[in-house]
């Protein structure tokens, strides 16, 4: 409050500051936090909880972050964005790196001025519908009637999806996922559609989830990642590779629990290398040695990340899927620490 | 006369009137059955409102309160009624009310930070007390002064000194104004009073806090403004709003009625852009446009920019509600102050004003209703209003799926906050009468 109001002061004196740097590692280690942006709140991804404390998917990679830069998974500012808001909070530099369910396109990485940096999950969307239906795949859905929210890109895909295999359907647009929520709960259509994330959180909070199954087809790509401001590569490669660590300790079968044992040194020359008991990466991020086996013991590898907030012993329940690793015929694929 | 059969030459007593013109029955047959539509048309409301409370009465009713999560109430649902149906699940207000109340700055119980969210309400109570009930003792007001720095100590935090040697330097200007008063006009010493106000929370702001934290080292733990959150949030903005709305509002619209050329076209100006600008486009460009003009390093405090923000736009408002006042009053009123010598600002305080303000008050009341719960449109800019905190719970895996019993709880509140606003402006209304009827 004091500052605020001296800063006023010092605004209205007309006492210009000189210019921000473009350094954003530098700016969060001289604020001592990292500001995150987050959702406002999105089932596993990231929501509060009763003690007000973030808890999620997304939220873990932003204490991975932390615990990079800090060696403190805490040291993390959440700032809730709404999906109005969070280009316009990322380039202001109200925060640092957006995790916040974004979907990577061609046009909000080059027009928007943002910089995507990877993805951490890859989304799609999907169908459920009711068991008693005794559909399987997608491809029976012939002549369903499907709830549809209008205006959205759920509905184009819905159109491309029925069209490319020949099949009719009868659309019966709503306005808002509660409205079609509760259309599909009275019957009044066969099939919910919308991201397979957001279809397995709507599952779990029907009154019966057991009665609704989601089929197996996803119809559209919506890769799910971690933006930061265009023109900051440095901050851009720590990002990108504290995520990749993540993938990369679950490939080495590095866990939350044996990776302080792994951190002295091993056999394997990569892992040596990911965890800083070999040559100089961390120091080239400008962070040190230990930043990655810092970022897994604060949050474990990329598998047990997912496992304890979306996976399948959670409520919310996804499969691996696409977001197995790649050498389990997922996607999740880290390129090489050398 | 001898033809008349009879004559009666004593009162008859006076008869009940008969039993289908009085009690309920009457009240019934002459309100709601009083001929075919009426009594139609009766019937229909209480069908449909019936067929309603039907369903809404055994819902909110028959709720759970204890439970850890939906599942959890829905098994209770299950074991509990046999009919199956779903009813309310008040365990998540029940898990959360402190957050939705305190917001996560103050809400974790545990934490125990709850009282000074509590005890800076109880000093706004105290601090109004003066001025809503005017029989109440003077020094109250003293009060009221001491509350425009606690409330923000408490709710902010940090050291108790930061806030008082603010008020220490604005105290000190207005003495230097009461004795610059007497040797010039009194347009230069406002000038040289606000001169004065700014060098000093430039330069003396520091030293004299410094001072006062020897004498009084209170310190409170810091809460940053993005953590202030919920009812708090709410409760914060709009009081300031409201307080700091009405006089600026007043000066604007002396301002638009003025006769000096400036004053009128800068207050008609001030008023107009507001007024032709949404709220939250205001908010939304004060906090995440203006960043991008400002240097980096000046951080704009998000609640303190929309405070401000929120009170311009409340005073544009409300000053129309009073040009409205002022508009109504006979040109005599003005008239017959200048005929006894009043100058203008004698004229306005004594004559104009108490009338003008006497004919807006359910006006401004119900700009202050608004604006109280236009402070949910906060959520723009990444703060987190009760509904905010209400997203954060509904997207918890213990309460996903819960919709009404959240937004319920949060209207009941609003709606006791905005309908004891409107109880008291009908209390100020009748007691400002003064016309006979």
């Amino acid at each position: 409050m004091r500052k605020t109001i001296l800063l006023s002061a010092a605004t209205v004196a007309g006492l210009a500051t000189g210019a921000a740097s473009a350094d954003t590692l530098s700016d969060i280690k001289e604020r001592g936090k990292l500001n995150c942006g987050v959702t406002e709140g999105t089932l596993g991804f990231s929501a509060r909880d009763a003690s007000g404390k973030h808890q999620g998917f997304d939220v873990e990679f932003c204490r991975a972050l932390g615990a990079a830069i800090f060696d403190d998974a805490d040291a993390v500012e959440y700032i809730e964005l709404s999906s109005k808001n969070r280009f316009s909070g990322l380039s202001t530099g109200l925060v640092d790196v957006l995790y916040r369910t974004t979907t990577w396109t061609f046009s909000r990485d080059v027009d928007l001025k943002t910089s995507f940096v990877g993805i951490n999950y890859y989304d799609g969307q999907g169908f459920m519908v009711p068991a008693e239906l005794g559909v399987s795949s997608a491809k029976e859905l012939e002549g369903a009637t499907v709830c549809i929210e209008t205006g959205t890109t759920t509905e184009l895909n819905l159109a491309d999806f029925f069209r490319t295999n020949n099949m009719s359907y009868e659309p019966l647009p709503v306005g808002s996922p509660t409205e079609a929520k509760a259309l599909f709960i009275e019957g009044a259509c066969d099939v919910y559609t919308t991201d397979a994330s957001a279809l397995a959180g709507v599952r779990a909070s029907l009154k019966d989830p057991s009665a609704y199954v989601i089929l197996p087809e996803v119809v559209s790509k919506e890769p799910l990642g971690p933006a930061v401001r265009h023109g900051d590569n440095a901050w851009e490669d720590v990002v990108r590779w504290t995520q990749n660590a993540l993938v990369a300790a679950e490939e080495f079968g590095i866990t939350q629990a044996n990776v302080a044992e792994l951190a002295k040194g091993g056999d394997n020359p990569e892992i040596n290398r990911l965890l800083g008991a070999e040559g100089s990466l961390g120091e080239m991020l400008g962070l040190d040695a230990d930043w990655a086996a810092r970022a897994i013991a604060a949050t474990g590898n990329y598998g047990e990340v997912f496992e304890r907030t979306i996976g399948e012993s959670t409520p919310i329940g996804l499969s691996r899927g696409l977001n197995a690793l790649w050498t389990e015929g997922g996607l999740q694929y880290s390129q090489p620490f050398r | 006369m001898s033809n008349y059969e009879f004559v009666r030459t004593d009162m008859l007593p006076q008869q009940e009137p008969p039993s289908d013109t009085v009690g309920v029955i009457g009240w019934l047959r002459a309100n709601l059955f009083s001929s075919f539509y009426n009594t139609a048309l009766s019937i229909t409301v209480l069908f449909l409102l019936g067929s309603v409370l039907m369903n809404a009465v055994p819902w909110v009713f028959l709720g759970i309160w204890n439970a850890d999560s939906l599942s959890h109430c829905r098994e209770i649902f299950a074991s509990q009624y046999s009919d199956g149906r779903e009813y309310a699940c008040w365990a998540v207000v029940r898990d959360r009310w402190d957050q939705i109340i305190f917001g996560y700055s103050f809400g974790n119980l545990e934490e125990g930070l709850f009282w000074r969210p509590v005890f800076a309400l109880l000093f706004v109570f105290v601090a109004i007390t003066p001025i809503l009930f005017p029989s109440t003792p003077r020094t109250l007001y003293l009060a009221t002064f001491a509350t425009l720095f606690i409330y923000p100590w408490l709710i902010w935090g940090g050291s108790l000194s930061s806030y008082l040697s603010i008020a220490v330097l604005i105290v000190a200007a207005g003495y230097v104004y009461q004795i610059l008063s007497k040797y010039m006009i009194s347009l230069f010493s406002i000038g040289l009073m606000l001169v004065f106000l700014i060098l000093g929370l430039w330069l003396l702001n520091a030293p004299i806090s410094a001072l006062i934290h020897l004498i009084l080292p209170f310190e409170l733990q810091s809460i940053p403004s993005r953590e202030i959150s919920g009812f708090v949030l709410s409760i914060t903005i709009g009081i300031v709003a409201i307080v700091a709305s009405l006089p600026l509002a007043i000066l604007l619209a002396l301002g638009r009625q003025s006769d000096l050329f400036i004053v009128k076209k800068l207050s008609t100006l001030f008023i107009e852009l507001i007024r032709g600008v949404p709220l939250i486009t205001l908010i939304f460009v004060a906090t995440v446009l203006l960043k991008y003009f400002l240097p980096k390093s000046v951080n704009l405090d998000p609640v303190l920019s929309v405070m401000i923000l929120v009170t311009l736009f409340t005073a544009a408002y409300i000053a129309e509600v009073i040009r409205g006042g002022l508009a109504a009053l006979p040109s005599g009123q003005k008239e017959a102050a200048d005929s006894l010598g009043l100058n203008y600002w004698q004229a306005q305080r004594l004559i104009i004003l108490p009338q003008a303000l006497k004919i807006s008050i359910p006006g401004i009341v119900s700009n202050f209703i608004s604006v109280l719960k236009d402070t949910t449109l906060v959520s723009i800019v990444a703060l987190n209003d009760p509904l905010g905190i209400a997203t954060a719970v509904r997207s918890h895996t213990d309460w996903n799926g819960i919709v009404w019993e959240l937004y319920a709880f949060i209207a009941l509140i609003f709606w006791l906050m905005c309908f004891s606003m409107s109880r008291y402006s009908m209390y100020l209304e009748r007691k400002l009468r003064t016309d006979h009827h």
